[in-house]
């Protein structure tokens, strides 16, 4: 569904993406993962258009997505960081983003399932950080697209909101989306990922399921492997 | 687009800045018309306004705009939706707002004064546009020269001095080079100094129609001479219709380069 192709892109004089190729299959949960400034974030806005690549292709659906626009309507984007305008109320924006795109959505289940119809009428600047990220998840899922893209999708969530998020991700998945997501709890990681993708400053240091990631550092846990590859791979800077 | 330009005009009504903007105008347009007592002095000062203030207002207000909007631009990239059309819709919805505030905000002064004296009206049609399309292109150069940085600080500084450039260091400039040259014939060159600044433009469209040479200044003398007023004042208002198009494309070429 998705495939990036030897994509490169540098900001300055920093290299945030080096060379990156991932094909991500139709139905396949992929996390992406790696410390923080690792270039996930930029990796996906490549694949959103938001980000160009200095070279590389990035396909959607077979055909590169450079300078288009309509095969957005395929995809939905929950950013890092909440964007919203910060003058509306919740509802006002959940009813603004499906005109935008020219889609129907459906949110009255969401709302309650994350507790937003609590604050509805509420404008977006009275909302702490958690309630935020509950209306970013609302806007994330209330589509019927085939390509989900979370970025951190658990920051702030509480407990109660994080299990539901879970829920969510095993429906979708049997509805046969495609989502891809980056996250820094390994244990949800662990859970919700058919595939994983390990990236160090822009570099693909690993790619496979997460048996495989076990396997291979011979870990017993996600965390441990991932931390076992971060210093594997500083040891091979300090000799170098 | 469409869709992004009305919900600009909405949120610009929302949060009450198109209503300030029309009050300010108001305020100023009624001012003018009750104190300034005589009626050709009220146009000079009405002048002033559309030169100066209204490229000053597009500039400062394209700029904190956009700045202030950038999260929710980021957001609509996202969408199905062409990248130049979030930054046009964002430039003509600030634009058609700014310039509804000030035809309203002159327009009801001057037909409360209509109402009371018998004035030529067209001169204030004609004033009332040019004050729009300035407001236009400024606020598009502001918001083109905001997209090229994320350093909100360097992005007001590089509007306001372009707005500087073309509202007072130009003329001193023109004037300079005139006298210096003032050897030569320099018709041509003072016609075609003309065309690079909308601020010009305007003004000598609306000299023209008025027809006080006083104010006229050197290039407006030319192009009276050169074209006669009526074939002047078309050309200088068809080359300000053209400069519209220069955010057009500036933003549309800016934005496409960038990341977000
Ligand atoms: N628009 C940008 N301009 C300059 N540098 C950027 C930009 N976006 C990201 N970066 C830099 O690129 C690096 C990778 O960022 P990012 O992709 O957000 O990492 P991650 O999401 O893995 O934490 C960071 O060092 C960040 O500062
Ligand atoms: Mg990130």
């Amino acid at each position: 569904m998705v495939r990036f192709i030897e994509v490169c892109k540098r900001f300055g004089k920093l290299q945030v993406l080096d060379n990156v190729s991932i094909d991500v299959e139709k139905g396949i949960r992929t996390a992406i993962l790696g410390p923080n400034g690792s270039g996930k974030t930029t990796l996906i806005k490549t694949l959103l258009g938001m980000v160009i690549p200095d070279s590389g292709d990035v396909l959607f659906k077979g055909e590169s997505v450079i300078g288009k626009h309509k095969y957005r309507r395929e995809i939905v984007y929950m950013p890092q960081i909440a964007l919203f305008p910060q003058n509306l109320t919740v509802k006002e924006l959940l009813d603004l983003i499906p005109k935008l795109r020219r889609q129907s959505a459906r949110y009255d289940g969401l709302i309650e399932r994350f507790g937003v119809n609590e604050f509805m009428h509420k404008k977006m600047n009275a909302l702490s950080g958690g309630m935020r990220q509950k209306v970013n998840l609302v806007l994330a899922f209330m589509f019927d697209v085939p390509l989900i893209i979370l970025d951190e999708p658990t920051n702030g969530l509480d407990p109660v909101a994080v299990l539901e998020l879970k829920k969510l991700l095993r429906e979708e998945e049997e509805k046969g989306r495609t989502i891809i997501f980056t996250s820094h709890i390994m244990d949800f990681v662990q859970q919700m990922a058919d595939r994983i993708v390990f990236l160090l400053e822009g570099v693909v240091k690993f790619k496979g399921t997460v048996e495989e990631i076990l396997q291979e550092t011979d870990s017993s846990s996600l965390e441990e492997a991932v931390a076992s590859l971060i210093l594997k791979n500083q040891k091979v800077k300090d000799y170098a | 687009m469409l869709k992004i330009i009305g919900y600009v005009i909405k949120d610009l009504l929302r949060n009450r800045w198109t209503l300030f903007y029309l009050l300010f105008y108001l305020l100023v347009g009624f001012a003018i018309l009750i104190f300034s007592g005589d009626f050709s002095k009220s146009t000079v000062s009405f002048l002033q306004i559309i030169l100066i203030l209204t490229p000053l207002i597009g500039t400062l207000f394209g700029v904190m705009y956009y700045y202030n909007s950038r999260d929710f631009i980021e957001l609509l990239l996202a969408q199905p939706i062409r990248r130049r059309d979030v930054f046009i819709g964002q430039w003509l919805g600030v634009s058609v707002s700014l310039g509804t505030s000030l035809v309203l905000g002159l327009g009801i002064p001057f037909l409360w004064y209509f109402a009371q004296y018998e004035v030529a009206g067209d001169q204030f049609v004609l004033l009332l546009l040019l004050g729009f399309a300035l407001g236009t292109i400024f606020t598009g150069l502001a918001m083109a020269v905001s997209v090229s940085t994320d350093n909100k600080i360097r992005g007001f500084g590089y509007a306001l001095v372009l707005w500087l450039l073309m509202a007072v260091v130009y003329d001193g400039f023109l004037l300079l080079a005139l006298i210096a040259f003032r050897d030569y014939p320099l018709e041509k060159f003072a016609l075609i100094a003309t065309v690079f600044n909308p601020i010009d433009l305007a003004r000598i469209t609306i000299l023209l129609k008025l027809d006080i040479s006083a104010l006229m200044g050197y290039t407006g003398a030319v192009f009276r001479e050169f074209l006669g007023s009526t074939t002047g004042m078309i050309l200088a208002s068809s080359v300000l219709i053209l400069w519209m198009l220069l955010p057009f494309a500036l933003i549309t070429l800016i934005a496409k380069k960038r990341d977000f």
